[in-house]
């Protein structure tokens, strides 16, 4: 099933993200995929080399989770595969059935655990996505015709609400869109009146919008965040409220409670949420409880 | 432009064996050379190990010139078994094939600089992509001024305007959109088509 079904029917759709393993021990994220995620998300984002970080890939990962009866969301970066390999891999998703697509520009190669490595970059997120649209056409990048009935995706983009260059990051949204994006989830936002502003000039799109959520786990993370993780501000009375009481931070609670605001603060202005856990996937029944989020219906 | 930057004393010892010649070229405008660096550390090799001549002339990139330049020391090149040259890439590759039988290893590695003929700033470079987007950019190049060379705007990872890639230089996108702000241009960020690249021309490795 393409997410974009649900969000035509008016659902509220809640993705979470997880990262596949460094290693084929996978076990451990089926399990906490099924305790954890199967009846409260509709659709699993699996990270391509998140952070440049080498890991096993997301299109296998996808393929297990698929299997094990989950919705998958296969995550492509333009940082290590050109025109040919991306569009081999798209049309290799189409083959096991993989129907959503999330398309991303990527970090940068020495920002991750090989430094060393070419960076390839031979396309964006934008060509990425007129790449992914020509092929559900029926034509390759180079004009060439697929052979067969062509494949049909749920295109999905990034953008960053709370960017310090918010009207930049929205010229770049328009591109995605008109180069046929069809749904949008945030970076992590932790400014509920910056996401409202930014939506308030995101809905001429009409493209759907879900909303990112990042569980702030203790003060040092967000700190870290703050000077580090671009689009990304963890305002400073929330970090007193995760400083005000230590046990119930250092338990997770205040995280999850936030987590929880954000959302019911939020969700009248977007058409869903999607959280990256970061580990902390069996937090997530939790938030939703708390911000009045019902499971899916299966 | 070029910059040459010398091997490793331990590296360049390594491959002196025998007896041994040395070229040098500089005077070149488009590469800068360590010249004093080179001077030491052939000093130093001088009194370690049999260097039977140091010669220092200029564009050996070019086979005829190369040639004319080491007429007068034939003799000691022949009888030389190693050649090392302190040279830009291009230059020892020359050598190299000048004479195939002779055991020619070069001494510097060779990295590009922006600018030409080193009088050009070097806050601004050229990517040579043959495909200029300058037109559109505000005359900024969207190639070498963003570190992904992204041609369809910018990425998310620009924090307060600064690259992610090095926080010292400012997001080449965040530049662009506020040119065409300032020339009242932004409609050159609304296209219909995205961009693609057409390596096919391009020259950039």
């Amino acid at each position: 099933m393409r997410i974009t079904e649900l969000f035509e029917k008016g659902e509220f759709v809640v993705t979470a993200e997880v990262g596949p393993p460094k290693g084929v021990e996978i076990d451990h994220l089926i399990k906490d995929a099924h305790e954890f995620l199967k009846t409260r998300v509709h659709a699993l984002n699996v990270t391509d080399n998140q952070s440049s970080v080498m890991r096993t890939g997301s299109l296998a990962t996808c393929k297990v989770l698929k299997d094990e009866g989950l919705l998958p969301i296969f995550q492509i970066t333009c940082r290590d595969r050109n025109r040919i390999a991306l569009q081999s891999d798209v049309l290799s998703a189409a083959l096991l059935g993989i129907e959503n697509l999330l398309l991303l520009t990527g970090d940068y190669t020495t920002l991750g655990d090989h430094p060393q490595a070419k960076p390839v970059f031979d396309l964006d997120s934008v060509s990425l996505i007129h790449a992914v649209k020509c092929l559900e056409q029926g034509f390759d990048l180079a004009g060439n015709a697929v052979d067969g009935k062509p494949p049909k995706f749920a295109k999905g983009a990034v953008v960053s609400p709370c960017s310090d260059s918010v009207d930049v990051q929205l010229a770049k949204m328009e591109a995605k869109v008109k180069a046929g994006c069809e749904y949008f989830q945030t970076q992590g936002v932790f400014e509920p009146d910056k996401f409202m502003e930014f939506m308030e000039k995101a809905k001429q799109f009409g493209v759907p919008v879900q909303l990112g959520l990042i569980i702030p786990k203790n003060v040092g993370m967000c700190r870290y965040m703050n000077g580090n993780v671009a689009g990304v501000h963890v305002p400073d009375d929330m970090i007193e409220e995760l400083k005000a009481d230590k046990e119930k931070t250092k338990a997770g609670d205040t995280g999850v409670e936030i987590c929880a605001r954000l959302i019911k603060e939020c969700k009248d202005y977007c058409q869903g949420i999607h959280i990256m856990s970061l580990g902390w996937e069996n937090r997530i029944p939790e938030i939703l409880d708390m911000a009045g989020i019902a499971p899916v219906a299966k | 432009m070029l910059i040459t930057q010398l091997k490793s004393k331990e590296t360049i010892e390594s491959l002196a064996e025998g007896k041994i010649v040395i070229i040098n070229c500089h005077g070149c405008k488009e590469v800068y050379f360590a010249e004093h660096e080179a001077d030491e550390l052939q000093k130093e090799l001088s009194a370690s190990k049999e260097v039977t001549k140091i010669i220092t002339t200029d564009y050996i990139c070019n086979p005829d010139n190369l040639k004319l330049q080491l007429k007068k020391h034939m003799d000691v090149i022949n009888a030389a078994d190693t050649i090392l040259v302190f040279s830009c890439g291009v230059g020892i590759q020359t050598v190299a094939d000048q004479f195939q039988e002779k055991r020619v290893y070069s001494c510097c590695d060779t990295y590009k600089l922006p600018g030409f003929q080193g009088v050009t700033a070097l806050n601004v470079d050229c990517g040579q992509c043959g495909e200029c987007y300058l037109n559109g950019t505000g005359g900024i190049c969207p190639i070498t001024a963003c570190s992904k060379s992204l041609i369809n705007g910018q990425c998310g990872g620009a924090k307060n305007g600064m690259c992610e890639v090095d926080k010292d230089m400012e997001c080449g996108w965040e530049r662009i959109y506020r040119k065409l702000e300032k020339m009242n241009k932004l409609e050159n960020m609304k296209y219909d088509a995205p961009k693609v690249r057409n390596f096919g021309i391009s020259k950039e490795k």
